[in-house]
Formats: C-alpha cells, structure tokens, sequence
C-alpha cells in the first residue's frame, strides 16, 4: 500500500512500487487527465506537482510518492479554475492532449510566482511540448491566467456566429482532464494487445511453435496473418492494399507488424520478443530512393516496377522555350528528411465485437475510410462495422492511415472479448507514416524585368515500404510546384518511390512544403541575379484573380496573395532597414530577412470528396448537428456549428452536436487537405439551409423570418409560433457538397480543386555564424482565408503550421532506429517559437461557406523556405538541405 | 515483478547493494527513459531496484572548511537555488539547462554523474571544480577524484557494492565560473557541445588558476590542461583570445545525429571562448 495526499485527500493504493506514478495514476486511480505521451521525461504531457513541484509522472516510482502531495489536473483549486478558464477563452487548448501537462507547470510557477513575466511562463512551460499551437496563446493564457478570471465566450447571437471568436465548444473537457482520448478509456474486461514489430528494415522470418509461446508466456492469443479473416492488406488508394496486417513471412521496414500478443496488461509487456519463436533471416535494405532506383535493386511491390510507385506530372507550354528566352536562370537541387507528425497522443483505441458487427474506438482522422478498411480486413460488410472516433490527440495527416485499428478488430473477432491497445512512443514513431523525404532538382528562369518564364521540376519523394498518400503526394507536387506565381511554361514531375524505410504518407501539406523550400530558394537567387527586391519579385509574378494556373485553371475568385504581399510590405521593408542596421559592423550574430509565398489547394486533387451533414430540431427541443468531421485539434467542430447556427438562424450556443460515430452521423470525408471548413462548412450551410427551409415551409414564414428557440416552443417571425413537442415528427435538414473539380489529362491539365488558399510570409532569424545556430526572432504571415469564420481558431492554426514549418527547417530529421524518441527526435519547444504577428487576408470565396476555404495546412508551407531565406541574407549561404542543424550550417559557411 | 528496495538507512542500502546486483534509483530521470527504450523494442528486462530516496541526510549541501558537500539526493533544483558562492555559478546555469523543469525538480547531479554519458550535463562543471567523488562501500569510504570516477563511456569506477553518497567541492576563494551549452533546440536538449570553467585571479587581474572542461567531444568529458596552463597570468580580458584549436587536440569527437565531429570540436573552441569572455564581464 502506498498512502498519499491526492488532490487534497488522503488515498492509499495498491501499486507496484516501481511502477510509474503516471501509470498508477490512470490504470489503480482511474485519474486519466494526466497524458502519457513519451514515458521518457521528454514531452511533459504527464505533468503533475509533487509537493508543489513540477515533475513528470512517467519518471517517478510509485514508492516515492508515499507520504509526499501530489495534484493532478483533476484537482479543484482557484488557480486551477483561473487557468482553465484562460486556456479555453486565449484558444489555447486545440486538440488538448498537451493542456492537462501544460496547466500544470503553468500552476507550479504561478503558486511560486504571482505576476511572472514572459519569459518565467516560458521557461516553466520549457518542459511541455504541444505540437498544435505554435505557444504563443498557451503563453498568452498563462499570462491571463495570472491576472485573474477569463471570461469564456462561447455563444454568439442568432446570425452572429460566423466571424466571431467564441471558444471552443469542445474546449472544457479539454482544460479539465476529462476529454477521453484513445488510451483513456475502454472496457473493464478488455484484453491488451502488444505488437511484436519487425526490428530489420528487410528481413524474412519464419515462425515456430506460438502455441508452445502463448502457453509459456500465459497468454490468451498471439495472433498472425493466419488470424485476419478477410483480406490482409490496408492502405489508402482503392486499388492499393499493400499493407499487411500482420506480416508474411516477410517485412519491407523496421516496425513492420509481425505478430500481435494479446492477455493481460502484464502479461504482454512480460514477453521478452528476443524469446519468441521468430527466426529472422535479415536482407539487404534499400534506403534512399538512390539505391531504390539503381538498376538491379530487388523489387518492393509486384506492382511497382523500378520501385517506382507512380509519377504525378503538370505540363504548360514549352519549357526549354522558356529557359532559352530568359534573362536568368537558376536551378538546384534540394534535400529533405523524414519528418515525424509528434503528435503527443500515441495510437490507441479499442475494439468490442458484437454479435452482428465490430464496434472499434480510436483515434482518427477518418472514421469512414477506418470502416472500409476494418470491413475488409474482417471480411464483412461496411455495415457491419463502427468507427467511434475518440477524441484525437493530435493528428497533422498522421491518423489518416489506420494503426490500432485492423488489429483490434482482428483480435476482438478472433478472442470474442473486447481487446485494447495503446502504442508506445517508440512504436508509434517506428511503425506510422512520415512526411516525404524528398530530391528536388529544379531550375526557373525569368526575364529581365523578372517576370518568370519558365519553371521545372523533377522529383523524387522517398514513400518508403508501402503506399500510403504517395500517389496522393506524387500527384498534388506537380501542380503546386510552380508556386503561387504567372509562369508560362512549367514542367513538373514528382515521382513516388518506394524503398525499405518506414512509410511516407500524409503530413500538413502533401509535399507541398518540401516543394516550396526549392521553388522559392530559385525564387531568391532570380530576384538576386536581376538586382530586384524579393518581395518586389513576388509581389511582380503573384498570381491573382483572373490569372490562369499551371493547370490551366483560371482563379474566378479568391485569390488573395497579391493582398497578402501587400500587407507585408511595410514591415518587410522596416525589417530589412533594421537587418542592414544590424549587420553594418560585421557582427558574428548576424541577423537575416526571408520571404516566401505558398498555395494550397483544399480538398483531394481531382477527386471527388464529398461530405454529409445531417441536423435535427428533436421535438425535445434539442437542436444537434450530427458532424461526421472529426475535430483533431484545428476546430472544425466549433466551426462547422457556427456556419451552420447561422444558416439555420439559431444562436450558436444552442447547437449540440455528434462527432464522427460512423453509426451516427454521414461521411463527412477525412480531416485533411484543409478540406473540413471548406467542404464540411458547405454541407453544414446547406444543412442548416435545409433545416431552415422546412422551418420555415411548417410555419408558411418569409425567407427573413427570425427564429427563437425556448424549451420546445420555437418562434418564426413574430407570428408564428411551433411546438416542436407537438409535432408528428423532429424536424430535420440534410446537406452534401463535393467540391466541383476535374480529371488532369496526361499533361496534368484541368481543375483539380475548387478552391486555393494563399499565404505569405517573412522570417527574421539571428544565426551566430561561429556557432551554426539559427534563432528564428519573428514571424510575419500573411495569409488569404477567405473568410475567417473564428478568427481566433484560425490564428491557432497559422501558429501551429508556422511551428511545424520551423521544425522542419531547424530540427526535424526522422531516420529509422536512430530518432525514434522525443529527445533525439526533437521537434520545437515553447523557447524555439517566436512571436508572430497574423494579417488575416479576407478575399471571399464564393463557393465557400460564407467565403471561407481552409486555413489548416497553407501556414506550414511558406515558413521553412521563409527561413532558409533568411538565413542566406544573414550568411550569403544557401542551405539546400533542411534541417538546418548547426553543423550543417557550419560546415556550408566554412565552404565558403 | 522486480524486487524494489527502499531502505532507510545508509547501512541497510549497502548490505543490499553487497548481496546482489540492483539498480539503484535517485531521480528516476535515466532509469525510466532506459526502461522505456528497452521496452519499446520488445526488452522488458530490468534489475531489481535500490531507491536510495527514504535515506535521510543524502538531499543536502552542507559547507564546511574543506569546502561543500553535495549530498546524491540533491536535484538539479535544489542546487540551483542554494545559497552558494560565485564558484558554482557554472554548474548552477548547467542545473537551469538540463531538460525541463520537471527533469530539474528531479533529477540528481550525482545521479547524472554516475550515469556518466558524455553529454552528462553536470559533468564538466564539477571537473572544473576539482569535485571529488565520496563513495561508501560496505568496509570503507573512500574519496575518488571526478576524473579518476569516470573511466569511459558510461562507464565508472563505482564498484557493485559501492554507493556514491555524495561529491565533495574544494573551496577557491574569488573564484568565478560558467559554463556554456550547445543544442539543436532551446529547451529540453541533449548537449551537441558544452564547457565548463573556473578561473581565480590574482590582485593584479591575472589568471592564477583555470580550470575548463569540455563535454560531450569524447566518450567522458575532461579536462583540458594546455587551455589551463596557456591561460595562466593572462589578464582576464585577454582571456578569450588564448584558445587556440591546438589546446584541443586530446578531445575526440564522434559524428552522430547531432552533429559532426570536426563542428564538435570547433564549436568547444567557440565555447570555450564565449566562456572565457563571459567570465571576464
């Protein structure tokens, strides 16, 4: 027994003593507020005070604890309440797996400190990371917090929704503890499950006695591929069902499922792999698209001659022409990594087999594709499935795959009992998908006057062992590739090439990014060769309404990037004046200016996808919006009920809603391509329209009819009055959008999305030129939204992309069985993002829910190439490879 | 499940430590990430557990004319705080910079010691400090110098039955000291590079002893006489003008993921003198 004060009471439990504290917390406790996202004192998200300190809960023993006072988000305290309440009403809290560990540390400096400054906040708040906000409203909240009570807006008038900055509706679960993410709950009578992952990046293995194992080891299953009823394969394209559920015979990357152990929490972390009856038989690996391609290279896939996955292409014009006629030209090659989304909630879920279906929880960003893809593994109807999304910890394209999920369905069926999982850090980082490491050799030219003549790309994206989005990545690069800008002439192939590393799929931007960081590094060394002002050549070739694009699409509408230069240029040019100011004497801390534009398609290229949304006026009075869109952070759930209580014409505050069960609510398609404000906003406007019309038909009411909602008693107009309780039937309204786009011909010509988002931004960095190091100081970004439906959600957003967009120029470098961690793996803390300042660009779109398109991830694309630009003012070095670590910075200026 | 020790006393941890191999356990700060790393790949293995944390006396720093005592229990934070003299200011800002607050509030400088990675954070400022390292054994104490302590990459010249109870600080009256770190990130960095120094002046402003070290260029930080012995009668200001890439020639720096070797040891040089002026401010 293990006696202690909890949270202003005396408990005493019954615990391993050696066991975290974080673990006896949520599994003897049933305390789950406290997050485990690491178990390595690496992410802070298991924060807690121990005698009115911070500490990780993952780091401590149980024993240690005895005696002593510990405080956990659950507590009730007033500075509890006040930091709560300041983290809901500054946005500070987006998908929330973070904000228990971060109001933590914030509470341990605040009972030390009543007034702190901002750089006390930081440094208390150094520990926690939080891969969603970019800090700076955390820090905000903090700051408020300190001040006192925050009110939290979360209502707006009858047609005032839109526009306004309410928080978040989901927000209060998040700030207390009691939001139940994927490892937070499950059956009582649920089996745990541990994946026994492939350790060799290319290996064949064969299997010997399991049962002997199962039985040795007191196990209840350890299941094969042998176990997968239906078909053992997953992936993202229809045609391409590459990955296996578990392994046969044979893995394409280290993490690789091999088997799955399933019995008590205990019993499967008991089992040592190195014992079980796996013979590995290790291969040659190949690694890097260099060896993938080289001629005589094993193949990874039937399917995929040369280990080329597929090749996406735009074609314009004559692009030789193009380069022949120019005044300058430039080209180069470019180099990115791995990179890992970090989310801090690892994979998890669980999964309850019913007679007649398969219900599995977990989190997602696409309970509809999860279904498709459990009904086939399981070998069953669609019907015969339920996705139950959990609230999910963070996702940034990485929880669009499935994980946790086939498995569990697998495990459930086959043991007939209800089976649960939770990844660790490591498996998580090992076994899911990355963002493309990519070589891009590109050149531009341009005329004298800088006006851009011609651009090309050719690409290699490295998608590694299986599918995933490569075709998706391989396809949307060639059309984005020119960047945001009038050429005439392009040419731009990228090709998807699969090697023995750990997959490549989906990550906030598609290889977008990885693009940008080539074209606008050419974009600077044209404007450098012509003697004319980087923003100057921008702004000149900015493409804007009117103007066609590569693909030959004319913009009709919202295109807001000459706007968005626009309202840079004041600042770029104090900021430049500042730099030279700076730099006069020579210093060895150099300061430098960046600039770099991006565009963004939303929804899928040249696909339909649409979505759904159904709401009901009950004849309880109660008025849901059943949303299929699973919120992962970015808002939409908030979003989609302020679009769609103004298009009903009811306050905001009187929306319920239903969140993703796919049992419950229509296919509102998957949470990304910036696709859910977009194309979700539009189906819950027309939902709402829907619902508003048959309002209005019921009670013969003009189309300017005011409507009241009290009880069941809903007034239309100041005449007519219904009473829903009286009704034969509730009231309901259905809409369904799919954003009007085309096929590309062979030339990758044609509409491939409805809509573009536009952004621009300066960087100002200070590199210590002796040391290599580059301190990002300030980030301006502008950015063409459309319409901003919550202003204050959608600067979350453009801070969380820009602190992704510096990890990936600064940092982040993934590379398998060497950065498997959050402490070698590092991604941005609360002291590495700077202050941003946000001009919110409103160029209307008019197929948007009330001019909005998505905002999710344009602000990640132009940061990094924002930065190495910087860095090449500070230095006169061009950085061709990110991340830009120290030594590598270092090494490029003594090459000089 | 292991068998977990907790005593109470000095002389009941030893008769445990003598009668079996067992981990022992300070902070937890190594040993859990350890675990979780084991585990991650299917390693559930871990020794039994001596947690020294029940045993009285072992969290504090005590001062007495031979200089300070730093007993194994004290974290990161407690020595931050303390009331101690210019001399600890280098392994204080060294206390301020590893991890975050919460490895901070846990983690023990002797633990980090024993720990002995090359990028231990503490290590190069308690080898500018001439600690020496007071290790209780179950027939004798006996006082080992740092350098001597630490004998190669995480590895030490602790016995199996021996316990490090605490580190032992030799006085310098006047001295000042820093101490400079180089990472990849702000917070929560393990050290591509890092100095450590400790100078004393004389009357007339000159350098009459220095004592620097360099971590995480080697398998074990250390320290770096020709730098030492080059700086000797210098004048402080001048002091930063004295590295030269020579001084360095015994640290062996190693390419990894975070950084290459020839940057590791040209960043120790920029350090060192970034340290040096510093501590002539």
């Amino acid at each position: 027994m293990i006696a202690f004060t909890l949270n202003g009471a005396s408990v005493a439990v019954m615990a391993d003593p050696f066991a975290p504290l974080s673990e006896t917390l949520r599994e003897a406790l049933g305390l789950m507020g406290t997050k485990i996202g690491c178990e390595a004192g690496d992410c802070g998200a298991c924060t807690v005070l121990l005698d009115g300190g911070q500490i990780c809960a993952c780091l401590v023993p149980s024993a240690q604890v005895a005696g002593r006072t510990v405080t956990t988000i659950e507590a009730a305290t007033p500075l509890l309440a006040r930091l709560r309440s300041a983290f809901l009403a500054e946005g500070a809290a987006q998908c929330g797996i973070c904000t228990p560990g971060m109001i933590m540390a914030a509470a341990d400096l605040l009972q030390r400190e009543a007034a702190p400054t901002r750089v006390a906040v930081m440094d208390a708040l150094g520990g926690v990371l939080c891969r969603c906000t970019g800090y700076q409203q955390i820090v905000d909240a903090v700051l408020r917090a300190a001040q006192g009570f925050a009110g939290v807006e979360q209502e707006a008038a009858a047609g005032a929704a839109v526009g306004a900055s309410i928080a978040r509706l989901d927000g209060w679960p998040k700030v207390l503890g009691t939001e139940r993410f994927g490892a937070d709950a499950a059956p009582a009578d649920a089996l745990w499950l541990r994946v026994v992952r492939a350790p060799h990046a290319s290996a064949r293995f064969t299997l010997g006695d399991l049962e002997a194992a199962r039985i040795a080891w007191g196990l209840e299953a350890i299941l094969t591929a042998a176990d997968v009823p239906g078909l053992n394969g997953f992936g993202i394209m229809p045609h391409l069902k590459d990955q296996p559920v578990f392994a046969e015979g044979f893995v394409r990357f280290r993490g690789e499922a091999a088997l799955a152990l399933v019995g008590t929490r205990a019993a499967v972390l008991a089992v040592p792999d190195a014992r079980l009856p796996i013979t590995w038989e290790v291969l040659p690996a190949l690694l890097g698209v260099a060896a993938a391609q080289a001629g005589g290279a094993p193949l990874l896939h039937a399917h995929a001659p040369g280990n080329l996955l597929v090749q996406g292409r735009v074609a314009c014009g004559d692009v030789a022409a193009g380069h022949a006629a120019a005044a300058a030209s430039a080209s180069g090659a470019f180099e990115t990594s791995f990179v890992e989304h970090a989310y801090i909630e690892p994979e998890a879920g669980y999964a309850i087999p019913h007679p007649d279906h398969m219900e599995v929880h977990a989190c997602t960003q696409a309970p509809a594709m999860d279904r498709e893809e459990v009904a086939r593994v399981l070998g069953v109807d669609e019907t015969a499935v339920r996705i139950v999304p959990t609230a999910c910890g963070g996702g940034f394209g990485g929880k669009l795959d499935v994980s946790v999920q086939p498995i569990l369905a697998v495990a459930a069926r086959r043991l007939g009992r209800p089976v649960r999982m939770v990844f660790s850090r490591i498996e998580s980082m090992a076994s899911t998908t990355k963002r493309h490491p990519a070589l891009l050799r590109a050149r531009l030219s341009a005329d004298a006057q800088g006006r851009f003549t011609a651009f090309e790309l050719d690409a290699d994206f490295n998608t590694g062992a299986y599918a995933s989005w490569g075709p998706t990545v391989a396809n949307r690069v060639p059309v984005h590739a020119a960047g945001p800008y009038r050429v005439p002439h392009v040419q731009a192939v990228a090709r998807a090439i699969h090697t023995n590393e750990t997959p490549a799929g989906a990550f906030r931007g598609f290889g977008v990014p990885q693009a940008a960081i080539a074209t606008e590094s050419l974009v600077d060394d044209i404007a450098l060769q012509l003697g004319i002002d980087r923003w100057e050549i921008r702004r000149r070739n900015a493409i804007g309404r009117g103007d066609a694009t590569h693909t030959g699409q004319v913009l009709a509408a919202s295109a807001g990037l000459p706007e968005c230069l626009d309202a840079l240029k004041p600042e770029w040019e104090g900021m430049l004046a500042r730099v030279a100011a700076h730099n006069a004497g020579a210093p060895r801390q150099r300061l430098g200016l960046g600039i770099a534009c991006m565009w963004y398609g939303c929804g899928n290229t040249s696909m339909s996808n649409p979505s759904r949304m159904h709401a009901t006026l009950a004849r309880d009075g109660r008025l849901t919006l059943w949303n299929g869109a699973v919120d992962i952070g970015q808002g939409s759930t908030t979003v989609l009920a302020q679009i769609f209580a103004d298009a009903l014409g009811l306050p905001v505050g009187q929306v319920g809603f239903v969140i993703g069960d796919t049992a419950l609510t229509h296919d509102a398609g998957k949470t990304s391509a910036s696709r859910q404000t977009f194309v979700s906003g539009r189906a819950a406007m027309a939902a709402g329209q829907a619902l508003r019309a048959r309002i209005l038909a019921l009670a013969n009411a003009g189309e300017d009819a005011v409507l009241s909602l009290r009880g069941t008693v809903l007034q239309v107009g100041a005449a007519r009055e219904i009473d829903l309780a009286a009704l034969p039937e509730d009231l309901e309204g259905e809409g369904r959008y799919d954003p009007p786009t085309t096929a590309l011909d062979a030339d990758g010509q044609g509409t491939p999305y409805a809509t573009y988002g536009f952004a621009a931004q300066i960087a100002l960095v200070r590199v210590d030129t002796a040391l290599g190091t580059v301190k990002v100081e300030e980030i301006v970004a502008a950015q063409d939204v459309g319409r901003a439906i919550n202003p204050q959600l959608v600067i979350g957003q453009i801070h969380g992309g820009i602190a992704q967009g510096l990890g990936l120029a600064l940092m982040e470098e993934f590379i398998p069985g060497r950065t498997e961690n959050l402490h070698d793996y590092l991604i941005p803390t609360v002291g590495d993002v700077p202050r941003i300042r946000v001009h919110m660009i409103e160029d209307p779109e008019p197929e948007g829910p009330y001019g909005a398109k998505g905002v999710g991830e344009p602000a990640l694309v132009p940061t990094a190439p924002a930065i190495l630009g910087a860095i090449r003012h500070a230095t006169g070095v061009t950085m061709r490879r990110v991340p830009v670590l120290p030594h590598r910075l270092w090494e490029a200026l003594h090459e000089r | 499940m292991i068998a977990y020790h907790r005593p109470t006393t000095l002389a009941q941890a030893l008769a445990i430590r003598a009668r079996g191999p067992v981990m022992l356990l300070a902070g937890g700060t190594d040993l859990y990430p350890a675990r979780t790393a084991r585990l991650g790949w299917g390693d559930p293995s871990q020794p039994d557990v001596l947690d020294l944390s029940a045993i009285p006396g072992l969290d504090s720093i005590a001062h007495s004319e031979a200089g300070w005592r730093i007993g194994c229990l004290v974290t990161w934070s407690g020595l931050a705080q303390a009331d101690l003299p210019p001399l600890f200011d280098g392994l204080r800002a060294a206390a301020r910079e590893v991890g975050g607050a919460q490895v901070q509030n846990r983690g023990t400088l002797v633990g980090n010691l024993c720990t002995a990675s090359p990028a231990g954070d503490g290590i190069p400022g308690l080898l500018a400090l001439d600690a020496v390292v007071e290790i209780a054994g179950a027939q004798r104490m006996r006082a080992l110098p740092l350098a001597q302590f630490l004998t190669g990459y995480r590895a030490t010249a602790l016995r199996s039955d021996e316990i490090v109870t605490g580190l032992l600080v030799p006085h310098r009256a006047g001295a000042r000291s820093g101490f400079r770190k180089l990472g990849a990130r702000h917070y929560l960095v393990i050290s591509i590079a890092m100095v450590a120094g400790v100078l004393v002046c004389d009357e007339a402003g000159r350098i009459a002893e220095a004592r620097l070290a360099v971590g995480a260029c080697s398998a074990v930080a250390q320290r770096i006489p020709a730098m030492e012995a080059a700086l000797l009668g210098v004048a402080l200001p001048e002091a930063a003008g004295v590295p030269r890439p020579e001084h360095l020639a015994q640290v062996t720096p190693i390419d990894d993921i975070r950084a290459s070797a020839s940057f590791r040891r040209d960043a120790a040089l920029t350090l060192l003198r970034d340290l040096l002026e510093s501590l002539a401010a």
